[in-house]
């Protein structure tokens, strides 16, 4: 085996196990409930931004594409869920809330899937700030739409409008316009959210060390060279964006049946720019960054709640001493020579030169 | 200069003066490469005029001429990276018109760039595997899925990289990042990323730069080596005139976007036009 495969191979290693582990100590702490109600509440959620994180990482640090728009297809993908779940349980009385909870996600990523085809192929033929744009106006569009959206189940039939009026008077409603999705039965589970997690890596991962993902890469790096070596620019942007948006849209409907409302504000622009933070301080490319920093800042608000009034003001503290921090020559120097000796267990002869590995 | 002559005496096949003065290898082929009055205008300037070059199968071309002479933007006009203004590019037989630069290199057209064009964050052989991209092909689901195709392709790819990577000797490296490698190993690398496209014309700008003169002796060693193992046409960019005079068996002289002169070696050394292009009309009744 070569060395970039072996140092490739244990880092994939580190990523799974670190995602089993953590699942596997907080699996133990539920069972014997020592852990905290609002950590407990927490965990659907985090595994939903881990996902929406290392998605758009697949789009920001591996095709080198800014898009700001993530939160749309995520906000696609909870209404979605939000809907075939409710319509499920109205049209064929499935009680089996972890089917119908699979089948909400899946139904969740194919829908995101077929909306970033459609923005992706007028888009990604753009270069440089064109695609940040639109995809930030696609999210403003989305949430716009979904403000006047009426869904609701008579008879087991789907009724769509956007004009409440127009639905029949016997309806259930499932989604009541600027109310968002209402009654929704919470099914989500955090061994779903576990396996969403584990699947989304699979893909990324192996996507990233195989042909396309080296052609994505490929396109990052300068892509008229690519386009010289017969690579498709278009085509591998499209394959990593809509990947991308597939799986924000699954991270979307976990999250979306985690509570009993799903409400329009709820994926604003700052929605994407927070995923987007937790892309940039764990790293471009970095999928294991991803999943750390995603975990750290969703529990940090949650835990600065001391903080009352001064929350977000420490919290943007903390960020900017974490970046400080994480890209400073000098303490990467230090944290590289405290690690030395586990990266040695690792690299067996090999010694890394102080300040020169990065965390790929 | 006159040490590194042609070495090249000995192939059975003879150089051919044909109609396209680049002498050819065998005038009843189709060439490899066909330019008819190819021209390309930006904004009112004719950055190359009235561009006409063919170029034989397993035949070396040199295109030289002074700073801004247009000889990167006939590469550029080539690949389709530019859309010409006039004329036609022909690849095999095959006009180039409306082709994106993906297919041009499909129709077998390489290239190495000036500026080096590497995927820098990319390792050595990764940068090949691009080269690769369609040559050795498995889909996105086996690679996600890790199908057994996917174990079949990615070792035929591996092993053809380590193959081209040897042309220069380079296995040692695989494992680099290409952006930390010494200047001259990248322009190396760039070589042979273009030639695991398996081209029929392979085009290099300026791959002697920043070489010292030991490595450019290597460096024709291994274009004259590439040429016969590969059997594809070369076209170069140099100002390297060692390297020039010693590889090429037909140059092409380019100025102010014209040709002024095409021939062999000896040729264009006496040419008095190419002399005045490079260094200055003589002055009027000066000694």
């Amino acid at each position: 085996m070569t060395k970039a495969k072996r140092k490739r191979l244990i880092y994939n290693l580190i990523t799974f196990g670190l995602v089993i582990a953590a699942f596997l100590i907080l699996q133990n702490m539920i069972a014997t409930k020592s852990i905290s109600r609002s950590l407990k509440g927490q965990l659907v959620p985090i595994c939903s931004w881990i996902v929406m994180a290392v998605s758009l990482n697949l789009v920001i640090g591996f095709s080198g594409e800014l898009s700001l728009g993530h939160a749309g297809f995520m906000s696609i993908g909870a209404y979605t869920g939000a809907i075939v779940s409710g319509w499920l349980l109205a049209a064929f009385d499935m009680q089996d809330t972890t089917l119908r909870l699979v089948l909400a996600i899946v139904a969740g990523g194919i829908l995101a899937g077929i909306f970033g085809v459609l923005i992706g192929i007028p888009v990604l033929r753009l270069r440089g700030d064109y695609l940040a744009i639109v995809t930030l106006a696609f999210g403003e569009i989305i949430r716009n739409l979904v403000n006047v959206l009426y869904v609701g189940t008579a008879d087991g039939k789907l009724q769509f409008s956007f004009l409440n009026k127009n639905l029949p008077e016997n309806v259930t409603m499932l989604v009541d316009g600027a109310k968002g999705a209402v009654k929704i039965k919470p099914i989500s589970t955090f061994t779903v959210g576990f396996v969403l997690i584990i699947i989304t890596l699979i893909v990324v991962l192996n996507l990233v060390n195989s042909r396309a993902g080296r052609a994505i890469q490929a396109t990052r790096d300068n892509r008229i060279a690519a386009e010289s070596m017969g690579v498709s620019v278009t085509r591998y942007k499209m394959m990593a964006f809509v990947t991308a948006a597939v799986l924000a849209g699954m991270a979307g409907a976990l999250y979306g049946l985690n509570s009993s409302t799903v409400v329009p504000t709820q994926f604003t622009f700052n929605q994407s720019i927070n995923v987007l933070v937790f892309v940039v301080l764990g790293g471009l490319g970095n999928v294991l960054g991803s999943i750390i920093s995603a975990t750290f800042l969703t529990v940090l608000p949650e835990v600065l709640r001391e903080f009352a009034d001064y929350r977000m003001l420490v919290y943007a503290v903390v960020l900017i001493l974490v970046m400080i921090f994480t890209n400073n020559p000098t303490t990467r120097a230090i944290a590289n020579r405290l690690f030395a000796p586990i990266k040695n267990l690792f690299h067996g002869k090999h010694k890394e030169s102080v300040g020169g590995g990065d965390a790929k | 200069m006159t040490e590194v002559k042609r070495h090249r005496s000995d192939t059975k096949m003879v150089p051919v003066p044909s109609h396209s003065i680049v002498p050819e290898r065998d005038v009843n082929e189709i060439p490899v490469l066909e330019t008819r009055h190819l021209g390309i205008e930006f904004g009112g300037l004719k950055a190359v005029d009235d561009f006409n070059l063919t170029i034989g199968k397993t035949e070396i071309a040199g295109l030289i001429g002074p700073n801004g002479a247009g000889k990167t933007t006939v590469f550029n006009l080539l690949t389709k990276v530019y859309e010409p203004t006039s004329g036609a590019v022909l690849i095999d037989g095959k006009d180039l018109h409306g082709m994106s630069i993906v297919q041009a290199s499909r129709l077998g057209i390489a290239r190495t760039f000036q500026n080096i064009r590497l995927f820098d964050k990319m390792t050595v052989e990764e940068n090949v595997r691009i080269g690769l991209h369609n040559q050795i092909k498995y889909d996105m689901f086996s690679g996600i899925l890790r199908l057994p195709r996917y174990w079949k392709q990615e070792k035929r790819q591996h092993e053809r990289a380590m193959e081209l990577l040897d042309i220069f000797g380079m296995q040692d490296l695989a494992d680099e990042v290409s952006g930390s490698l010494p200047y001259g190993a990248q322009r190396r690398l760039e070589i042979v990323r273009a030639l695991a496209t398996e081209p029929k014309l392979l085009l290099l700008d300026e791959p002697a730069a920043g070489m010292n003169p030991h490595e450019t002796e290597e460096l024709m060693e291994n274009i004259a080596k590439i040429r016969d193992q590969f059997q594809i046409a070369i076209l170069l960019i140099e100002h390297d005139m060692s390297l020039v005079m010693g590889v090429c068996e037909g140059i092409c002289v380019l100025n102010f976007g014209k040709i002024i002169a095409k021939g062999t070696a000896d040729e264009i050394q006496a040419n008095p036009d190419v002399i005045e292009a490079y260094l200055g009309k003589r002055r009027e009744g000066g000694k």
